[in-house]
């Protein structure tokens, strides 16, 4: 698998050492802790992209305004706007993935993954279903908790936050779950 | 109402390009790697987030201390929503295979599946907003953990706040648990001859 030389510029490699990369994202904690005053986190500007989008088609008035919904009047303020901090740290995080993979030829356009079509066939159509259908399951987790994985689980973690350790305990504890139940042990044999 | 201050907005950005790039360099962008966490044939998901938080805690505690940075940003220790947030949230972890960054991350380089995740996260978001003035009647206060102090309560608590014991035992304990767990898993790597 890796018998091709790898690239002396480290930003052409595929893969960088996952501690490394661990390591790194902590000083990148650091560092927004500093100059932003802002810990890194992803799923409340999910909030804010549903607000626009709801906006948008025409219900503005269950996001701003004396009768919004309580939920998108306590996430989208004046002390956290439509377009907040969080909202352009996503726009990055896909900026950033395009340039990386973009770097190293590490692009990939999957549409259904191994593992998956091996257990629940080939069908794009199933495939993408099942997204869309963990993508608001989780999302609806990650607002309850109060957080994600970079919210609650890298941020909090950090922190020492008693709310992100038993986000984080429990997450794992079902994603292990849900894996299990979804492929079986026979799955193991087959991550791809 | 519309915008953050433009310092924010290009510093949130930058901040993101940097996530981002490492994400995708970590190899958490794919859908293999995150459900081979769960199914215990990949580790690179807690190699890079034990690390994270480890060298995170460090700096960030080290700074709190030292006065250069002012407050935390914890969020509120309210057990049941943490909890079950947490387990519902694993559930359609495990069922798309990214979680939010890595999600977008995984658009980024090019996955196809993870732009229907990401709709769904949208119609999550606002399912939740949508259920929130109900939950919010007694689930969203159920368990919550707070320490009251004349007539603040704060129940933005840390570990440290809550048990009174240094952050740096809390740290140098975390510190020694991912050391003997990154041995573990390098031993079991070898053995299977994965590295």
């Amino acid at each position: 698998m890796n018998n091709q030389i790898e690239p002396a510029n480290p930003l052409r490699r595929k893969r960088w050492n996952p501690y490394v990369v661990g390591a790194l994202i902590g000083v990148l904690s650091w560092i927004t802790f500093l100059t932003m005053d802002k810990a890194l986190g992803t799923s409340s500007s999910l909030v804010h992209v549903a607000g626009l989008v709801e906006s948008v088609a025409g219900n503005a008035d269950n996001v701003t305004g004396p009768a919004a919904n309580s939920y998108f009047a306590k996430e989208i303020n004046e002390k956290t706007p439509m377009f907040d901090w969080q909202v352009f740290l996503v726009i990055g995080i896909f900026i950033g993935a395009i340039i990386s993979s973009r770097l190293s030829g590490d692009r990939s356009t999957e549409c259904v993954p191994g593992l998956w079509s091996w257990r629940f066939g080939p069908s794009k159509t199933t495939r993408y279903a099942a997204a869309f259908f963990g993508g608001a399951v989780m999302l609806f987790g990650a607002r309850m908790a109060g957080g994600c994985t970079s919210g609650h689980g890298i941020s909090g973690g950090l922190q020492l936050a008693l709310s992100s350790w038993t986000f984080f305990m429990a997450m794992f504890a079902s994603g292990v779950a849900m894996a299990f139940g979804l492929f079986g042990k026979g799955g193991r044999h087959h991550v791809v | 109402m519309w915008f953050d201050k433009p310092g924010l907005i290009i510093g949130g950005i930058v901040a993101g390009v940097v996530f981002g790039f490492l994400l995708q360099k970590g190899q958490v962008a794919k859908y293999r790697v995150i459900v081979g966490q769960f199914l215990f044939t990949d580790y690179t998901v807690l190699k890079i987030m034990l690390t994270a938080i480890v060298v995170g805690a460090i700096g960030v505690w080290g700074m709190l201390q030292l006065g250069m940075i002012q407050h935390l940003h914890v969020k509120p220790a309210i057990l049941a929503a943490n909890a079950v947030g947490g387990l519902i949230f694993g559930v359609g972890m495990a069922l798309l295979g990214y979680c939010p960054g890595t999600g977008v991350a995984a658009m980024g380089e090019g996955s196809r599946h993870a732009r229907w995740g990401f709709a769904g996260m949208i119609l999550g978001a606002a399912a939740f907003a949508a259920a929130f003035p109900v939950l919010d009647k007694g689930f969203m206060k159920l368990g919550e953990v707070a320490i009251t102090t004349g007539d603040k309560v704060n129940n933005k608590l840390t570990l440290p706040d809550l048990t009174g014991v240094s952050p740096w035992v809390y740290i140098a304990s975390l510190a020694a648990i991912s050391l003997v767990a990154f041995t573990a898993i390098g031993r079991w790597e070898r053995k299977q001859g994965l590295r």
